[in-house]
């Protein structure tokens, strides 16, 4: 079971790694997953007249909850909140070819984007 | 230096090129079978086994006739745990092992247990990985009829106290079995001295051939009888049936030799590489913790948790260098390693466990360039970790409410 070129390139060369400020102007936070269960991703957005400007992620995980991750904030960068929640894991499980063994970390970026929306909606008076 | 490098010999070892010489005249020209008694094919390959016989006694301190071959070592774990509980099932149906077995033991029992009502003890161990001989001897009921504890673990390298073991066995009158795959050939191994009674190994964790393996069967004080698990011609003295693997059997005696000649100065030369590649590590790394005893070690084994990155992700990093990792991610079955879980060891740490097998084939160059990756792969997640940043900021992960799925 070698892994998929995607997710090694993702590895490789991680797409926006890094982190914003949590209190920063424009900024939602999700945080998902658990040490115990050795998956954990922060995902971060910067938001401005709706529209996601940035993203930035972090993850304790495999490569292919790394690669999730990364591509999950190459796909948010550039659309408005709306769109974003609507990225589905099953997107994510294709276009990095993720074996059945490891769909849940495709969920799992699933969880960590709409957790990041949510943050932001709270933080800036648009609660779900 | 030749890549991928290959640093996981516990999992299995490349064959010695001495060892593969030696096999090769047995599969076209000496192809005999071993059993057939009327023509020189069958002698000559019946000399070899015995030849191999002979070689693979010698370093475990039986006696020939003690030698019963396998498949290999879950053939043996299988054979010794299943061949006993038959054949002393009047004497009892209790048997003692630890909860650090590997799955050919661990599974042979819980098999047992649904299927013939055996009855288990499962011991459980100190956070270095070590069973407590007290706790065997606690443990022992008029029911016992066995006793299986391994010589060495597979992931942590921890060491048994077997000799104290084997004189409870003795004391009490119980059959010992001892899963001795990652000892043999590694550490002196003397089943007299030991006390053991039943002891399965295998060629290919000793740089011999895969597919062929020994139980030791003791035949005197006392004789050890087997119910055999395959039958069909009774070879073996009528515990293991079948065709003998000449080939394999060379091949397992020529490695068995190889290693008692070598074992004195390879497992000094081992043990200082190993000692290399962890003060190497621990010197540029910090939160970073051995799984296992410190000393009561196989000398080619490091297990290491490097604390906020994961295991898969890290051997991914390194995928020039064969390892392998306790974490969850690495298993087909998604569970991190029960071995660290027995230990005390946190789910958050096992799965950032990496295991390092050193062999006979690693140079101290490879060590040194293991050294320089590992520090930088560990380095680079760390800098992709939300657990690191969150550590670094002087939170207490251990207060987080995290929200798992």
């Amino acid at each position: 079971m070698a892994y998929s070129e995607k997710v090694v390139d993702h590895f490789n060369n991680p797409r926006n790694m890094g982190s914003f400020k949590k209190d920063e102007e424009g900024v939602g936070t999700g945080i998902v997953g658990a040490p115990e269960c050795g998956d954990v991703m922060k995902l971060q957005i910067k938001v401005q007249d709706d529209k996601i400007v940035d993203a930035k992620f972090k993850t304790f995980g495999c490569g292919s909850a790394i690669a999730s991750s990364s591509l999950a904030t190459e796909w948010m960068k550039g659309k408005t909140i709306e769109e974003a929640g609507k990225i589905k894991n099953t997107e994510i499980v294709q276009e990095l070819n993720l074996p059945p063994v490891k769909i849940h970390c495709s969920v799992l970026a699933e969880d960590a984007i709409k957790a990041a929306l949510n943050d932001y909606k709270k933080k800036h008076g648009k609660s779900e | 230096m030749k890549f991928p490098l290959y640093l996981d010999n516990h999992s299995t070892t490349p064959m010695d090129p001495r060892v593969l010489e030696t096999m090769l005249p047995y599969f076209v020209e000496k192809f005999g079978n071993a059993a057939s008694r009327n023509h020189a094919f069958g002698w000559e390959a019946e000399e070899a086994v015995e030849q191999a016989r002979k070689q693979i006694a010698r370093l475990i301190h039986a006696d020939p006739k003690e030698i019963v071959f396998t498949s290999g070592a879950t053939e043996s774990d299988n054979l010794a745990i299943k061949g006993v509980m038959e054949m002393y099932r009047e004497k009892g149906d209790h048997m003692i092992t630890c909860l650090t077995e590997h799955r050919a033991v661990l599974d042979t029992a819980k098999a047992l247990e649904a299927k013939k009502g055996l009855k288990v003890t499962y011991l459980p161990v100190d956070k270095t990985g070590m069973v407590n001989p007290e706790d065997v001897r606690n443990a022992i009921t008029e029911k016992t009829i066995l006793i299986s504890i391994m010589l060495a673990n597979n992931e942590i390298g921890t060491i048994n106290p077997i000799k104290e073991i084997g004189k409870i066995a003795k004391e009490k009158g119980i059959l010992f079995h001892c899963d001795a795959t990652q000892g043999v050939g590694k550490i002196p191994v003397d089943v007299q001295d030991l006390g053991i009674d039943l002891m399965a190994f295998t060629a290919h964790k000793m740089y011999g051939p895969k597919g062929v393996g020994a139980l030791y069967v003791r035949k005197k004080a006392p004789r050890v009888r087997l119910a055999p698990i395959i039958d069909g011609g009774g070879h073996e003295r009528g515990m293991r049936s079948g065709t003998l693997p000449v080939p394999l059997i060379v091949g397992f005696g020529k490695a068995c030799e190889l290693s008692e000649q070598e074992m004195p100065t390879e497992s000094v030369r081992l043990a200082a590489l190993r000692d290399r590649l962890q003060a190497g590590i621990l010197k540029s790394l910090d939160e970073v913790y051995l799984n296992g005893h410190p000393t009561q070690r196989l000398p080619h084994n490091l297990n290491l948790s490097f604390a906020y990155v994961e295991g898969e992700s890290l051997l991914m990093g390194v995928k020039e260098i064969a390892l392998s990792s306790g974490s969850a991610c690495t298993s087909a079955t998604l569970e991190p390693s029960y071995v660290l879980r027995a230990l005390g060891v946190g789910s958050d740490l096992a799965h950032s466990s990496i295991r390092f097998g050193l062999g006979r084939f690693n140079s101290e160059e490879e060590i040194d360039y293991t050294i320089k990756r590992i520090i930088q792969i560990v380095n680079k997640l760390r800098e992709m970790s939300p657990l690191y940043e969150m550590a670094k900021e002087g939170i207490d992960l251990k207060t987080v409410q995290w929200a798992a799925h």
